[in-house]
C-alpha cells in the first residue's frame, strides 16, 4: 500500500513538474528560434528587473505569473522597436526604483551604496586605534627594568636561591 | 572598561537597526504612480457587457479604484469592509477585476479561447459578486491584466484613491483593515472632498 502511494505520489511530482517545466521551455524556445537577437535582449534586460512577487529574484528567474506578463510585456516593446532604456524606464515609470536590480544612486539610496564604504571606514579606523595602543603597551612592557623593580626581581631571586 | 561599553553600544546599535528592518514590510513598496495622473484605459463592464468604462468617465468625482478577483484570497477578507464602506460612504467604488481567468492557475489557457475566457471571467466574477455581496459601483473587467501592469499592481488587492482631477493620491497594496480606512483612507476623501 505504502509502495503504491510513493509510486503514485512521485509519478504525480513528475508529470506536475514535467508539465510546467515542459510549458515554458517550449514557449522560450519557440521564441527564441523566431527572434535570437530579441531574446538576448530579453535575456538581459530581465535580468536587471526585480520580480515584486518574489523580491529576491529577477523577472528572468521568476515564474511567477507577473514575471511572465512583464517578460511577454518586454517582448511586445522590444517587437515595436524600443530601445532598452525606454523600456526600463517604462517598468520605473510603474513599479518604482525598486524594480531594478541595481538603484540608482540618490537622496534615498545613498545609505545603500554609502553603507558599505562608511562600515568599511569604521572597521578600518578601530583597526588602527586598536593597533597603536597595542604597539604602545607592548612597547611599555619591552621596556628595561626601573632601578625598583629591578631591586625587587632581585630580592625574589635570592630568596628562591636561599631555599 | 570604556572599551566593553563601546562594542555594546555597537551591538545594541546593531540589534535596533535589525529589530527595525525586519519589522518593516517588504510588501509596501512606494509606487511611483503617487502623484500622477491614472493610468488610461478602456475595459469592458462586468455587469453591461459590451459598455466600457473609462478613468476619464470618472473626471470631477473623487473616488476609489480597487483591484480583486475571485482567485484572490485576502480579496475575501478585506470584501465586508468594502461591502460597509459603500453602504455608508457615497464615493464611487470601481472595482477592477484582475485575470479572473488566467490568473486563478487552474486553467490550461492554451485550451482557451479568448471568446471562452471572456464568458467564463464574467461568470466567476458575477457569481462571487452574488455570493459575496457587491460594493462596487461597476467593475471593470481586465482580463489580461495588461491594465494591472500600467497601475504597477503585483499583489492584488490593491486600492488607489483617485482625485477630481483624476490624479492618484494614494495606493494601498494588501487588503484594506478597518486601520487603514479610518486612518488612511477616510481622512484622504474628506480631504480631497473639499
Amino acid at each position: 500500500m505504502m509502495r503504491r502511494l510513493c509510486a503514485l505520489a512521485s509519478l504525480i511530482l513528475a508529470l506536475a513538474m514535467t508539465s510546467t517545466v515542459g510549458a515554458v521551455d517550449s514557449a522560450t524556445e519557440a521564441a527564441l528560434a523566431a527572434d535570437p537577437v530579441a531574446e538576448k535582449r530579453l535575456q538581459g534586460l530581465s535580468e536587471e528587473l526585480r520580480c515584486l512577487v518574489c523580491q529576491n529574484q529577477t523577472i528572468a528567474d521568476s515564474n511567477a505569473e507577473l514575471a511572465q506578463d512583464l517578460r511577454r510585456e518586454i517582448r511586445t516593446m522590444i517587437k515595436a522597436g524600443q530601445s532598452d532604456q525606454q523600456i526600463i524606464d517604462f517598468m520605473v515609470a510603474r513599479y518604482g526604483d525598486f524594480v531594478l536590480y541595481r538603484p540608482p544612486v540618490k537622496g534615498v539610496t545613498l545609505l545603500l551604496w554609502g553603507g558599505p564604504v562608511l562600515l568599511l571606514l569604521i572597521g578600518l579606523i578601530a583597526l588602527v586605534r586598536y593597533l597603536k595602543r597595542r604597539a604602545v603597551r607592548v612597547a611599555a612592557q619591552e621596556a628595561p627594568l626601573s632601578a625598583d623593580e629591578a631591586r625587587r626581581a632581585d630580592a625574589l631571586l635570592k630568596e628562591l636561591d636561599s631555599k | 572598561m570604556n572599551r566593553y561599553y563601546w562594542i555594546v553600544g555597537a551591538f545594541a546599535a546593531l540589534v535596533a537597526l535589525l529589530a527595525v528592518g525586519l519589522n518593516l514590510n517588504p510588501r509596501d513598496v512606494p509606487s511611483p504612480l503617487v502623484g500622477k495622473p491614472a493610468p488610461a484605459f478602456k475595459l469592458e463592464v462586468l455587469a453591461k457587457p459590451g459598455t466600457q468604462i473609462s478613468p476619464a468617465d470618472m473626471q470631477g468625482k473623487v473616488w476609489l479604484l480597487n483591484v480583486w478577483a475571485s482567485w484572490c484570497v485576502s480579496c475575501r477578507q478585506e470584501h465586508p469592509i468594502l461591502v460597509e464602506f459603500s453602504k455608508k460612504v457615497s464615493v464611487p467604488l470601481i472595482g477592477l477585476n484582475y485575470k479572473e481567468v488566467r490568473g486563478d492557475g487552474g486553467f490550461d489557457m492554451a485550451k482557451l479561447s479568448a471568446e471562452e475566457e471572456r464568458k467564463l471571467a464574467f461568470e466567476r466574477a458575477n457569481k462571487w459578486l452574488s455570493e459575496h455581496g457587491d460594493p462596487y459601483t461597476l467593475t471593470a473587467m481586465d482580463l489580461d491584466g495588461r491594465v494591472g501592469i500600467d497601475y504597477g499592481v503585483y499583489g492584488v488587492p490593491e486600492t488607489y484613491v483617485i482625485d477630481k482631477a483624476g490624479v492618484i493620491r494614494m495606493k494601498h497594496t494588501g487588503p484594506i483593515t478597518p486601520d487603514v480606512l479610518g486612518k488612511k483612507i477616510m481622512p484622504l476623501l474628506a480631504e480631497l472632498a473639499k
